[in-house]
């Protein structure tokens, strides 16, 4: 019997509320605000990789008719070198300023060094040009494992690696040492029949949001500053801004537009500080608007890697031992996502004898920034890969040797806690039983399976609900909405309340108008902000109740909510005609004035994520080209409260991750200057590139939320490398273990290159 | 007793133990055990750390209750894209 609830609008696909904005070219975009007065920001970007800067000088450039503004890093305030607490995390903020303009030394090409505002774009391009910076250079490291020797180009005299058991005698680019592990690994290795290790490559990745990042600052005589800007988190730029540039919060209002993409990429500030400072020193609005090639240069990609991997495994498919070092490159600054990227390394199994060991390395290159689920995609891909090559070693299909050793509820990870309810095995077993997963292949095609866990989080969120003298209903909430979260907000406010959901209008405001909520990022917001819309929609539901007992002069227990009416609740409280929403509001000046539901919350309870993805591909001998022929994204997607939005997830999940293993990577010549910032030479996959992507929904409901509903946005980023590199070696009975598999060097790994090479 | 458990370099950083033993009817008490044993271990717990209460992640946290057989982990923040 399907004991499962059963809802009236949460799962249903109604046309998003942003829609008809979007497809008609009238939503605001980051770059669209436009305010009388307004002038244009540009930045001087640094041309070497590693330079210490001798001197500035801008004189020129401020006597360039039309410049209104021209500043460097000597306009911000000094930040001490110490770390402070920023939202959930604590921040080096010295690092942070110093990536936004650079102080003393450029560690990156393309780091920021000074900035310009003019009356039009190209006044203050040619002023950039008119700036004169005298460099030191210096030696310069690209490579992690190469930043790691001793006689490696030192980027930071302040940096001794931590997480050693002494603090070492000289600075080094290692930022810090991490172990995490659980039983016994060499005894776990001896218990095992067969042991694989492999040595893996994985290049620096983009997150390629298609807008790039842009904002509009406006800073008035009376001190207050209104900032406009793309952001997965408008409330965390302001506080980074305010830390930054040591502001008062209550001085800074910032809007966030509509975002074109983020994906982890636009929760970090480099804009925004230089747009204030620009527009307090000349008085007048500054719009900044990064070019694509800015955007490869400097905003943050997530990192590459080196992975080293040993697994063990005994005759009958148990898994024994895994055993992982990682080398992750952070860019300029401490700070990879290799804490995660071990602690998700083995998560999805149910083993006993684990150890990860992980670096966090500094190198002449842009700070990395989150990217779906950071850290994990990099590590799971290695461990994902020496699984296939396990199974098969052992002669048991893949899928049998992740159902055998899958990690279910009561299972302790190797980094600490017992998972919850999860529906792994579920969504393994469907994986199993699919069309897909038995349907006949080609010549020349493989199929491959990968699998992945990322955590999932909560934090803080507010939401109101304010019912309108019509009884519709405005939905305020605080998050910005990168994959259709106002659908979905809308959604869980219509069951709650029982009304359908075009009488809803979510939106979302500004800093100045609603509490704290932290940024859309870690699958939190349909968990979180859903969680906190609910709690509004139920406090609401309070106030009508309360309202409707008045207008009928009975107790307000004697009043029940049912499919958005009061009602009595039995005959004995009287014989009254059902008060709708609009009733209610309509005397709602008579009974009390305005209705408006609120909530603020610390939602704990994320339940983490897990999917497998099964891929196929054919490889062309001749060329190396590897084509995607068929792909399922396989997912526990607790609830899913607008099925369309969740398996774009999954779709763009995959489409992103093929794109990591088979095309992506940065180029560096030898000076560490990118030689491919722009999409024609960083090659992403476009729709031609790739099938429809296939999903399967498995729904094992989150017990900590009102609808069950766990984060989607990030665990379809973490199979698809492994899946893909599992499938061509399928294919071509050669196992690839450098990313991105591209042309060149699929052809070099089948002994086959003709014209090509590994370069 | 509550089972805490640290991080091997939490530990490291404070020489202490990676677990322990601690009577505290809520998170509150458990760090104050905790820094009594360690000064300093709760102010880097709360500045760094999340904690893994039976299974289940706070980021933030102060009076969550514990139970005697409660299982508390000491993790780092988790953040995300």
């Amino acid at each position: 019997m399907d004991d499962a609830p059963h809802y009236k609008f949460v799962g249903t696909r109604p046309i998003r509320p942003d829609g008809v904005e979007k497809v008609t070219g009238r939503a605001a975009y980051g770059a669209d605000m436009v305010l009388p007065g307004m002038l244009h920001g540009r930045v001087l970007r640094s041309p070497h990789a590693h330079a210490r800067i001798k001197s500035i000088d801008t004189s020129a450039a401020e006597k360039l008719s039309g410049v209104k503004a021209v500043m460097t890093a000597a306009d911000m305030p000094e930040i001490p070198n110490e770390l402070a607490p920023a939202g959930e995390m604590m921040v080096n903020f010295r690092e942070v300023s110093d990536n936004i303009l650079a102080r003393t030394k450029v560690l990156y090409d393309g780091h920021a060094v000074a900035a310009v505002a003019a009356t039009s774009p190209s006044i203050a391009e040619a002023a950039c040009k008119l700036i004169k910076v005298e460099y030191e250079v210096l030696p310069h490291v690209i490579d992690p494992v190469a930043a790691m020797a001793d006689d490696a180009p030192v980027l930071h005299d302040h940096i001794f690696t931590e997480g050693l058991p002494e603090k070492p005698s000289k600075p080094s680019n290692v930022a810090k040492r991490i172990e995490i592990g659980t039983g016994d690994i060499e005894a776990g290795f001896k218990d095992a029949d067969v042991v694989i290790e492999r040595e893996f490559n994985t290049a620096a990745v983009h997150q390629g949001y298609i807008e790039p990042h842009a904002c509009l600052a406006n800073f008035t005589f009376d001190g207050q500053t209104t900032l406009f800007c793309s952001t997965q988190g408008h409330f965390v730029v302001r506080a980074i801004c305010a830390k930054v540039l040591q502001m008062e919060l209550s001085r800074l209002r910032v809007t966030a537009s509509e975002i074109g993409g983020g994906f982890g990429g636009k929760t970090v500030v480099y804009l925004e500080p230089l747009s204030i400072v620009l527009s307090r020193k000349s008085g007048r609005p500054v719009k900044m608007v990064m070019s694509r090639e800015d955007v490869f240069r400097a905003s943050g990609p997530t990192s590459g890697a080196n992975v080293w991997v040993k697994m063990g495994i005994k005759k009958d498919g148990t898994l024994v031992a895994g055993e992982a070092v990682l080398k992750y490159q952070a860019g300029a600054y401490p700070g990879s996502p290799v804490q995660p990227g071990c602690m998700c390394a083995f998560a999805p199994y149910d083993m006993a004898n684990v150890k990860v060991v992980g670096y966090d390395v500094v190198t002449n290159r842009p700070k990395v920034a989150a990217y779906r689920a950071p850290g994990a995609p990099i590590s799971e891909y290695a461990v994902e890969s020496v699984v296939d090559e396990l199974a098969k070693a052992v002669g048991i299909d893949p899928i049998d040797v992740r159902i055998k050793n899958a990690a279910k509820e009561g299972t302790r990870a190797a980094y600490g806690p017992k998972f919850g309810p999860i529906g792994y095995l579920d969504l393994l077993n469907k994986v199993k039983e699919s069309e897909h997963y038995k349907a006949p292949l080609g010549k020349n095609q493989g199929r491959g399976i990968a699998a992945g866990f990322w955590f999932n989080i909560g934090g803080e969120s507010c939401a109101t609900i304010n019912i309108n003298e019509d009884g519709t209903i405005g939905l305020v909430e605080g998050s910005p909405d990168i994959g259709g979260s106002r659908a979905s907000m809308a959604l869980m406010a219509a069951e709650t309340l029982g009304v359908s959901t075009d009488r809803i209008k979510p939106i979302i405001a500004d800093t100045a108008s609603l509490g704290y909520t932290f940024l859309t990022g870690g699958s939190r917001t349909t968990f979180a902000t859903g969680m906190a819309v609910t709690q509004a929609a139920q406090n609401a539901i309070q106030q009508l109740r309360e309202r409707a007992a008045k207008i009928w002069d009975i107790p307000v227990e004697a009043v029940e909510w049912e499919d958005g009416f009061a009602r009595p609740t039995s005959s004995n409280a009287g014989d009254f005609e059902p008060l709708s929403i609009g009733d209610i509001a309509a005397k709602a000046g008579k009974t009390g004035g305005p209705i408006v539901g609120r909530a603020e919350i610390n939602a704990a309870g994320a339940a983490p994520g897990f999917g497998a993805h099964i891929c196929d591909v054919e490889v062309d001998e001749e060329t190396g080209r590897v084509t995607v022929t068929r792909y399922t994204a396989v997912q526990d997607v607790g609830k899913a409260i607008h099925p369309s939005y969740v398996e774009g997830q999954l779709q763009g999940g995959a489409a992103q991750g093929i794109g990591w293993a088979l095309n992506e990577e940065y180029i560096y010549d030898k000076n560490g200057k990118l030689d491919n910032p722009g999409f024609l030479d960083y090659r992403m996959p476009v729709a031609s590139d790739l099938p429809m992507i296939e999903t399967i929904l498995v729904e094992c409901p989150n017990p900590n939320h009102p609808y069950g509903v766990r984060g989607v946005g990030e665990t379809p980023i973490i199979p698809p490398m492994a899946a893909v590199a599992n499938a061509v070696a399928a294919a071509t009975g050669v196992r690839m273990t450098d990313l991105p598999m591209s042309p060149p060097k699929v052809l070099a790994a089948l002994g086959n290159a003709n014209g090509g090479g590994d370069d | 007793m509550a089972r805490v458990v640290l991080p091997t370099s939490v530990a490291r950083q404070f020489a202490a133990a990676t677990e322990f033993e601690v009577a505290a009817a809520n998170v509150r008490a458990m760090l104050e055990a905790l820094d009594t044993q360690h000064p300093g271990l709760r102010r880097e717990i709360e500045d760094t750390m999340a904690l893994a209460i039976d299974g289940e992640i706070y980021q933030d946290y102060m009076l969550e209750p514990l139970q005697p057989e409660s299982e508390v982990f000491v993790v780092p923040k988790i953040g995300g894209g």
